[in-house]
């Protein structure tokens, strides 16, 4: 007995069957093709929230107040004024990992233009801000050095900011917006950015030199956050470890005192953002692999019929020679090839599939190899796993007995 | 002197049923020599059927010996016997046993897909020349249900024929047939048989057996008689003798 003449046996078998050769497939088909759409839906928003949130810069690090002690008391982290311009000073002399740093000062409240209002923030920062930010300049220009010497009361704005304040018409520039009594003339407009991946809106904004801010809108000589831009995206840990020694440093804190600060970064939060998405997937995929298993145990309930409907033909089969080890063989690859050739239209449909969805989110098509070939092994070894009882159910059949069956 | 094929001695068969032990065959000696045409006759519960599968190498006697073609069937293990099967018998059933939703051709190639000697060519052409024979060369792409009950016998015949068998073992075989339907059949076999083909027939109609050379009666699991077949009838003849078909 050579295995061609067992498959054409089997392909035989199935093709006098389609119908329910195809209802016993379909289990599989369902099972593997949901598979591959849930996990290319989770590999796919994962994706999607890393590049919204490496479009803010994946090599950005920010420097926060933390929770100070004074004499015992822990202080919040919100009010703290541990922060001033000598750190920016200090940061840019100690720490060869950071490309670019600025400080940055905030404050919210209504922006006025005629008799439009809005409520925005005016971001106080330096003329580094907008590439660590990953921000440009559409139209315009930024602001100069001698502009923020001189606390000059000039500002950009984001298109959210013209949208409602000018209604989208005309180039702003040389206007003025008002901010809290003060007039800050429009010098410069930022491209649009859209939403990053909390949702935010990046355009609703305006930016304006540090000093200005500080002088003369928050009257204040501190500063809330300093951000930064690693070297490279492989530096960030360094750059954090030198950021941390360099304010240490100019906080004059002691060994064993507690950070006054904290210092975080743009790829820490995609990680933690990953790591949630990748359980996310897990889980679906988890589902979708139940599914899977039911369809196995679809095919092993149709072999079982299949086996006792066609008790009389083993019979026959097993009278004319053939031995118990072809007819186990003839099963087995029944169920082999129902499995596999479900598993390969599943996995076509699961990427016809997972096109629609990525095409209506406008992610750009998801194609996962590994997992087209996992989805592939494991429908053959479903077919071998529950085909395997059933067949030995058959070989094991008395000849004389099966041939009589009624 | 004619070839030995079937030689068996001393052969008993004992079924074990929790407590019971059912003798089925207590000691028989059979001999069937080459171009025979043997009736195995008996009432249900004789033995004939335990026989008919100990001498298709479906069942091993509980003692005794059996040889065919010369080969001894005690000693063989199950994959020997299937090859013995494969090789050496063709099996034909009271209920033909054709695979359902399969052309007359393939049905006729099944044994042979078995031996992986025969190259794909060679069975197509060996199934093509056995349904020749049985006068089915026309039908040879029809499905069993598209054939009568008598075509679909006769397809059961040329697969038993496929594998060149030295001896061709019938259960019953004209017992689902209607009496025209049956002499077609005989025909066929007595045919086959005066072309040297030996056969054992299993029957309980004494009027089937007379078609064939020797009868042999079973009762209670001995040979109780043995006889060769004095007024032996003519198939072909008797066909002529029955009345026109009915057209309808």
């Amino acid at each position: 007995m050579n295995y061609t003449n067992t498959i054409k046996i089997s392909v035989n078998a199935l093709k006098r069957n389609k119908f329910r050769a195809f209802l016993t497939m379909l289990g599989i088909i369902i099972g593997v093709a949901s598979v591959i759409v849930m996990l290319a839906i989770g590999e796919g928003s994962k994706k999607s929230i890393a590049n919204q949130m490496s479009s803010m810069g994946t090599n950005l690090i920010m420097v926060m107040p933390a929770s100070q002690q004074r004499g015992g008391v822990a202080m919040g982290n919100s009010n703290a004024q541990s922060m001033t311009l000598n750190d920016i000073a200090a940061i840019e002399k100690d720490c060869p990992a950071l490309s670019a740093v600025s400080p940055e000062v905030r404050s919210s409240g209504q922006a006025v233009v005629g008799n439009s209002n809005w409520p925005t923030s005016v971001y106080g920062v330096n003329n580094k801000y907008l590439g660590i930010r990953k921000y440009s300049i559409k139209s315009g220009r930024g602001f100069s050095e001698r502009e923020i010497q001189t606390y000059a009361k000039v500002c950009l704005v984001g298109q959210t900011i013209i949208e409602k304040l000018f209604e989208g018409k005309t180039d702003p520039i040389g206007q003025s917006v008002r901010f809290k009594g003060i007039p800050l003339l429009i010098i410069g407009v930022l491209t649009e950015k859209g939403e990053n991946g909390m949702g935010q809106d990046q355009d609703d904004l305006i930016i304006a030199p540090y000093t200005t801010v500080q002088k003369r809108i928050l009257a204040i000589t501190h500063i809330q956050s300093i951000y930064g831009s690693a070297v490279s995206e492989e530096k960030n840990s360094e750059a954090i470890s030198q950021v941390t020694n360099s304010l240490r440093k100019s906080h004059k804190l002691k060994d064993g005192e507690i950070d006054d600060f904290q210092v975080r970064s743009q790829a820490e939060m995609v990680q933690t953002f990953s790591s949630v998405m990748n359980m996310l997937t897990i889980l679906l995929g988890s589902i979708a692999g139940i599914s899977l298993l039911v369809g196995g145990i679809g095919i092993m309930n149709i072999m079982f019929v299949s086996v006792t409907e066609r008790t009389r033909e083993i019979g026959l089969r097993l009278s004319v020679g053939g031995r118990a080890h072809d007819i186990m063989m003839q099963f087995l690859i029944e169920s082999v090839l129902l499995s596999i050739f479900g598993g390969v239209i599943g996995i076509i449909f699961g990427m016809m599939v997972t096109y629609g969805v990525t095409s209506a989110l406008g992610w750009g098509m998801i194609i996962m190899p590994e997992v087209q070939a996992l989805g592939f092994l494991v429908c053959s070894a479903i077919g071998i796993f529950f085909g395997w009882y059933p067949a030995r159910k058959a070989s094991n059949l008395n000849p004389i007995d099966a041939l009589r069956y009624e | 002197m004619k070839k030995t094929i079937i030689e068996v001695k001393d052969l008993k068969k004992d079924f074990y049923m929790e407590e019971i032990t059912v003798h089925a065959l207590r000691g028989i000696n059979l001999e069937i020599k080459e171009g025979e045409f043997v009736a195995i006759m008996g009432t249900s519960g004789s033995g004939k059927s335990t026989m008919l599968n100990v001498l298709g190498c479906l069942d091993k006697p509980t003692s005794g010996s059996y040889m065919l073609d010369g080969i001894s069937m005690g000693e063989l293990s199950r994959n020997e016997l299937a090859g013995l099967r494969n090789r050496k018998l063709g099996f034909v059933f009271q209920s033909y046993n054709l695979l359902p939703r399969t052309t007359a051709l393939e049905n006729v190639e099944l044994p042979l897909f078995y031996n992986s000697e025969v190259k794909p060519k060679e069975r197509r052409e060996r199934a093509i020349a056995a349904l020749e024979a049985v006068g089915l060369a026309d039908r040879m792409h029809h499905m069993p249900n598209q054939m009568s009950g008598g075509q679909q016998q006769r397809v059961a015949i040329a697969r038993s024929l496929v594998n060149d068998p030295v001896v061709i073992l019938a259960d019953e075989a004209t017992g689902n047939l209607d009496t025209r339907t049956s002499y077609e059949i005989m025909a066929l076999l007595q045919d086959l048989n005066s072309k040297g083909k030996t056969i054992v027939f299993v029957t309980h109609e004494p009027d089937i057996a007379k078609f064939m050379t020797r009868e042999v009666v079973f009762r209670d699991g001995h040979i109780i008689r043995e006889d060769m077949v004095t007024e032996r009838y003519n198939a072909l003849e008797l066909l002529k003798g029955l009345p026109a078909e009915e057209l309808v």
